[in-house]
């Protein structure tokens, strides 16, 4: 029999709402974290409309010293830091002191796609200049990739494994899936996983230049993310972070901590970018795989899921991924599970949608009720043909759920999977 | 500029950066930045890059690797000021 591992701490930053109790409201509200970006337009962006979190400066100051303030400029380890350390004070967990022991059974996996693109355009200003020597310290610790993983480890006090994973937009699901592994394996009893995304042009430009945003909504930011939507035309570039404590049953229990859901199991795997599978499309057989494993390995039946939080990014790439649910759980029209995407509210938060968007599924146990998918009134037909249109609510419903599923694709062909359950 | 102008400027840059406040407190000439006052070694580059700015001048690597106490600074800043 595996160690059971439950969720025991949340924490989020994202564009429509800074912490849990507003992320919820927003979400069950329909809420749309989506503006416009006046940056964008002044660099010429076709799609000048983004998700991003909203918060004045002086809000940092309750999550770092002034020192770790001095030269910050990497708003992915903002976001990562206020919603690791969020997560972590609402698992009822302390930071340890400075001369005290690190918490030996207790690490973070923190994933990104790539940290502090500001500072680093600052640093690549300097090092042009042949100014190198105005470096400085933060240089460094602002944009190696594993800043977040370190930032969260040394402000708690881990002294277990402290690192960052990344494969693009699985990222933040893979995290929680690594995590659950360690914890699992008896490694560790607590892992702070989750992921972050940066903000900003240097970020959102790539994707802009491969055509695949909306053009047509910088008037209208808040309709523009419409996945599953017969008029949808692009994912919305976001950002922010999403934070979940995970930890063994046991040691939950001994705390006393509350607990929010289990984690069952799950699967990540390549498609290995062949039958179909690319750089940046998925291989349909691999992406089916997946989500068949993670069931398997959660040992329930593709019957017991009630609910599926999509990956669904708003590109024709969402028919493809509904025929695959379809497939994979073997399940069709009025027998299909509920589904939903939070891009619709948020926009895809790249490496930070898998953990911002685990956080949304696991409230959705929490609290019972299935957010609605807001723009999404006009479904698209070959969607409407395979899952009944009630399947894809449009409005927040209130139903007892017990089993959610989570899948996030990324480029590199990458995929990866988790069940949640209602922890009893 | 006096050494004590001097040592109150020093004062107000390294303030951020320490670790020991009772250190900060007994600050003196001979005050070692990193034994007495615990400021991270990766910070001390931080402290020389602010003097710079302070005092719009700049201190050249062997100035810096003198600069790990509160005389050995005023000595290389008074130094930097007067030849600018």
């Amino acid at each position: 029999m595996n160690r059971r591992v439950v969720i025991t701490g949340l924490g989020v930053v994202a564009p429509n709402g800074m912490n849990i109790s507003e992320f919820s409201t927003a979400i069950k509200n329909g809420s749309s974290g989506i503006r416009y970006i006046d940056e964008l337009n002044k660099l010429n962006f076709s799609c000048q409309i983004a998700g991003k979190p909203k918060y004045s400066k002086d809000y940092l100051n309750n999550y770092f010293n002034n020192v770790q303030l001095k030269g910050l400029n990497a708003s992915g380890l903002e976001y990562g830091v206020i919603a690791g350390l969020d997560a972590w004070k609402d698992a009822g967990l302390a930071l340890v002191d400075k001369k005290e022991d690190p918490i030996w059974n207790a690490g973070v996996i923190f994933g990104t796609g790539i940290l502090g693109v500001d500072k680093f355009r600052e640093a690549i200003y300097k090092v042009d200049e042949g100014n190198v020597r105005r470096l400085g310290s933060t240089s460094v610790i602002q944009t190696m990739a594993s800043g977040i993983s370190a930032f969260l480890g040394g402000m708690i006090g881990c002294g277990n494994i402290t690192t960052t994973n990344s494969s693009a937009c699985s990222t933040g699901t893979e995290a929680i899936l690594m995590a659950y592994e360690r914890i699992v394996s008896g490694k560790a009893e607590i892992i702070l996983a989750g992921s972050t995304s940066d903000s900003g042009p240097y970020v959102w430009g790539g994707f802009d230049s491969m055509r695949i945003l909306p053009r047509k909504h910088n008037q209208n930011p808040t309709t523009a993310s419409r996945p599953m939507s017969a008029t949808a035309s692009g994912f919305v570039p976001g950002s922010g972070a999403g934070a979940l404590v995970i930890e063994s049953l046991d040691n939950a229990i001994k705390r006393g901590a509350k607990i929010y859901a289990e984690i069952l199991g799950g699967h990540a795997n390549s498609g290995g970018q062949r039958n179909g599978g690319s750089m940046t499309a998925p291989n349909n057989i691999a992406v089916r795989e997946c989500i068949e494993q993670a069931i398997i390995n959660s040992g329930i039946t593709a019957n017991d899921i009630d609910v599926v939080n999509g990956h669904l990014t708003a590109t024709t790439k969402d028919i493809n991924e509904i025929e695959n649910w379809c497939y994979a759980l073997k399940r069709k029209g009025k027998d299909f599970p509920y589904i939903n995407s939070l891009k619709s509210m948020v926009g895809h938060c790249l490496a930070a949608s898998g953990s911002i968007e685990s956080v949304a599924t696991v409230l959705q146990l929490k609290d019972d009720f299935i957010f609605g998918n807001i723009n999404c009134e006009d479904i698209h037909p070959q969607i409407e043909a395979i899952v009944d249109k009630e399947k894809i609510p449009v409005k927040t419903l209130s139903k007892i759920l017990n089993i959610a599923a989570k899948a996030s694709f990324g480029f590199g062909d990458v995929n990866a999977c988790i069940i949640f359950k209602k922890y009893s | 500029m006096t050494n004590e102008d001097l040592l109150s400027k020093l004062k107000t840059i390294i303030e951020p950066y320490v670790q020991n406040q009772e250190g900060l407190q007994n600050l003196s000439e001979n005050t070692n930045f990193i034994d007495d006052l615990e400021i991270n070694s990766a910070n001390l580059v931080d402290v020389i890059l602010d003097v710079e700015d302070e005092f719009g001048i700049e201190i050249d690597n062997d100035g810096m690797d003198k600069m790990l106490t509160v005389k050995a600074s005023i000595e290389v800043i008074q130094d930097k000021l007067a030849s600018k």
